[in-house]
């Protein structure tokens, strides 16, 4: 509990903190944020995708979340998300125009995105986030959640441009949901659920370096010829044939806020699929280049403080005169210099 | 019973008189109603009473009780800087009144973040290194608004100790009161700018017209306003409520600042839209530029009304304080809710559960200083002009 004792010795702790932590980091503007050496990612491609959902359901049981009901449910049997949620980390959604005869394609046409964590290069949650509940892994680069550390504040919910964190609203005991990339997998020696499971390859997990070459490579090959595309992980064993498509200029990815460490292919346009073009630089790093240069090592804050010490000082000396020591009601030891 | 000094001042004196009055069971009755909405969300959950979602996961209990209010707290800051630093003694009998207000305004705003936040048994974690995110400009500005509350308590501490006699602790944090003014002044110039860098990291999500690497200033700037605005109001209001005379001379002096602020805020304001080529889109229909330039003619008429002797009529600076207070509110509410856009499909609009709090909130504020009035030494003693003090 939140005691007056701990909240001043907190005060003290934080204060400290402040004070001190500036001096080992860069302390004014700071530059743009690398990936990791070692980052890892996932790569989908719209074009193969088929709409089967696998990598949703694989996901629900990896990460043990709940179904959701929806407007779309039958009965009350399926799990049928419509969206990301505090439920739901990983969604694949269509876009259908006209007869949404042919796919990957912008007019009559229809074409699948995914929607999960894109994993920052410079993510704006891990900026936002007061009490480093959302970390940045220094060498695999994966964006983590710890519900220990979290208050709920929602910081970072508002501050993802891709608006992927999300929030357990309807929980007295609430938290954030996001796709954590299968981090405990991992672990285990395995990869992202959703990558392992998907028959088409759209899905694919892998070193960030690997997914950007595999990206060259398919754009490099004529569009109709066939090609041999890897399924699961790159550098893995399983392949398959397959013809290739004809992709939209952009990656997803590439360099939104700095770039991310998921990228999406496309054949038709990205805004089309709700992921608006987003500014070169991150957020995260403006806003941090300004904080750093306002409180560089404190230096302004405390040169500030001294002026406005020096004079209040100045100001309210008390004057000297006797105290009326025992009265009840004392007069105020004035801190008024009178009128100058 | 002397006074200590020979001071011009009247010492300021509890009011005494009736707390319970028919105006002050309605606000109790409001309070209640905010307690059984209170009950509804700690049980079951933020949603229940909420129209918050993962498009808008701040409503008005953030963008209102904590920026809104904490602005009008400002006056605190500002008339302790006035009267301390700048050395201007005369605006003495506003000081405690402005501290007051101050305080109950962050004690407000600190107990909206516990409502809000959804884990707020883990509140704690603000304070402790292990945790502490110095990147964060919420971290700052959560650390900086609790040491600042704290401020206020010690600040406002004399009156209370005058009251109950305790004349020792009384001498000490006299003595210590210059550092603690000093810091109080210091704190809320941190805060209340990062309240404007907060929507820094918002990106693009936060519209070109209100996303600019000046939002410190602005915020800075207008809060200083909305501070002097504030006990502008509040004196008169308070003045008029209890039929006494108004501190006319020190609050209309206390609008030319506020004037002032104003003046500088709209300049930079259109000289940063300028700098960033937006002023065309200052021209498109659509509801955020019809709010920003209500915003801009509330914040455009103090610096009118105010101009030549005309401005020193209590009807003038009232009016003129009022609407300023109002430019920097919608300023704030615009900046973090309308001008914020996290993609198609979201929308926003309190819900009764959050006016219901928010309303509270304000009547428990106005309740507690109603009652502080009367029992603590706040307002100077007024006895009839014609009778003064016997020294
Ligand atoms: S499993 Fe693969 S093919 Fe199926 S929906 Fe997911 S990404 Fe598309
Ligand atoms: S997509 Fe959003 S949640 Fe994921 S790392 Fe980027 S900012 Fe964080
Ligand atoms: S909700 Fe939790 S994870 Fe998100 S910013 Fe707040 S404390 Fe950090």
């Amino acid at each position: 509990m939140l005691t007056r004792r701990n909240l001043l010795k907190g005060i003290a702790g934080g204060a400290g903190a402040v004070a001190a932590t500036p001096l080992c980091k860069e302390a004014q503007a700071r530059g743009a944020h690398q990936l990791p050496d070692d980052a890892v990612g996932l790569l989908y491609d719209g074009t193969l995708c088929i709409g089967c959902r696998a990598c949703m359901s694989a996901c629900k049981e990896a990460n043990d979340m709940p179904a959701e009901h929806t407007a779309l449910a039958i009965g009350n049997y399926w799990d049928a998300p419509l969206d990301i949620s505090g439920k739901t980390l990983n969604v694949i959604k269509a876009y259908r125009s006209g007869t949404a005869t042919h796919k990957d394609q912008e007019q009559d046409g229809f074409a699948f995105t995914k929607v999960s964590c894109m994993h920052c290069v410079d993510p704006s949650c891990v900026s936002a986030c007061p009490v480093s509940a959302m970390t940045k892994d220094p060498h695999s680069g994966v964006v983590h959640y710890n519900v220990e550390a979290c208050i709920g504040c929602r910081y970072c919910v508002a501050a993802c441009p891709f608006n992927v964190p999300r929030f357990t609203y309807d929980q007295a005991i609430p938290k954030i949901s996001k796709c954590q990339l299968c981090q405990h997998r991992m672990d285990e020696g395995k990869y992202a659920a959703c990558a392992e499971v998907c028959p088409t390859g759209a899905t694919l997990f892998g070193p960030v370096i690997d997914l950007k070459k595999e990206i060259e490579r398919r754009r490099s090959l004529t569009p109709g010829t066939q090609t041999t595309y890897p399924r699961g992980k790159i550098g893995g064993t399983d392949s398959f044939q397959g013809p290739v498509a004809h992709y939209v200029e952009r990656t997803y990815g590439e360099t939104e806020i700095g770039g991310t460490q998921v990228l999406h292919l496309s054949g038709v346009r990205f805004e089309l699929l709700n992921k608006p073009p987003l500014p070169k630089v991150a957020p995260a790093r403006i806003s941090e280049s300004l904080q750093h240069a306002i409180y560089n090592n404190l230096i302004a804050p405390l040169g500030f403080l001294g002026t406005l010490a020096i004079l209040a000082w100045r100001n309210m000396r008390p004057k000297r005169e006797p105290a009326p020591a025992g009265t009840a009601a004392p007069g105020p030891t004035k801190p008024d210099g009178g009128a100058p | 019973m002397t006074a200590a000094t020979t001071s011009h001042h009247p010492e300021p004196a509890p009011l005494g008189g009736r707390i319970w009055t028919p105006f002050t069971g309605v606000l109790a009755l409001l309070v209640v109603i905010m307690l059984a909405v209170l009950a509804t969300r700690f049980i079951h959950g933020i949603g229940a009473v909420t129209n918050l979602s993962d498009g808008y996961p701040w409503g008005i209990w953030i963008a209102y009780d904590v920026v809104v209010g904490s602005a009008l707290g400002a006056s605190g800051f500002t008339v302790a800087f006035i009267t301390y630093i700048l050395n201007r003694g005369q605006y003495h009998p506003i000081v405690r009144p402005a501290l007051l207000t101050a305080l109950f305004g962050y004690v407000m705003a600190g107990a909206s973040v516990f409502f809000d936040i959804g884990r707020y048994w883990e509140f704690w974690h603000i304070f402790v290194p292990r945790y502490a995110q110095v990147n964060s400009v919420l971290f700052e500005v959560a650390l900086c608004i609790s040491a600042y509350t704290l401020i206020l308590f010690l600040e406002f501490l004399p009156a209370v100790l005058e009251r109950f006699g305790m004349v020792r602790i009384r001498q000490k944090v006299d003595r210590v009161l210059f550092l603690l003014i000093s810091i109080g002044v210091l704190l809320p110039t941190m805060h209340q700018s990062s309240l404007g860098s907060m929507l820094l990291v918002f990106g693009p999500q936060v519209d070109p017209l209100y996303q600019t690497q000046l939002l410190p200033l602005l915020f800075l700037s207008s809060t200083i306003g909305m501070g002097l605005a504030a006990v502008t109001v509040e004196g008169s209001v308070t003045s008029l409520a209890l039929r006494r005379p108004v501190e006319g001379d020190l609050l209309a002096k206390l609008m030319r600042v506020g004037q002032f602020l104003a003046a500088a805020f709209l300049i930079m304001r259109f000289g940063d839209l300028a700098a960033r080529g937006q002023l065309g889109n200052l021209f498109v229909a659509r509801p955020l530029v019809y709010l920003f330039w209500v915003e801009t003619a509330l914040f455009a008429a103090p610096v009118v009304m105010l101009l030549g002797p005309a401005g020193r009529r209590p009807s003038r600076f009232f009016g003129a304080a009022a609407l300023l207070a109002a430019g920097g509110m919608l300023y704030r509410i615009d900046a973090y809710l309308v001008a914020y856009n996290t993609g198609a499909g979201w929308r926003y609009f309190p819900s009764l559960g959050e006016l219901a709090v928010t309303i509270g909130l304000i009547a428990l504020e106005i309740l507690a200083f109603i009652i502080a009035i009367r029992v603590l030494p706040v307002l100077p003693k007024m006895s009839r002009r014609a009778a003064p003090d016997p020294a």
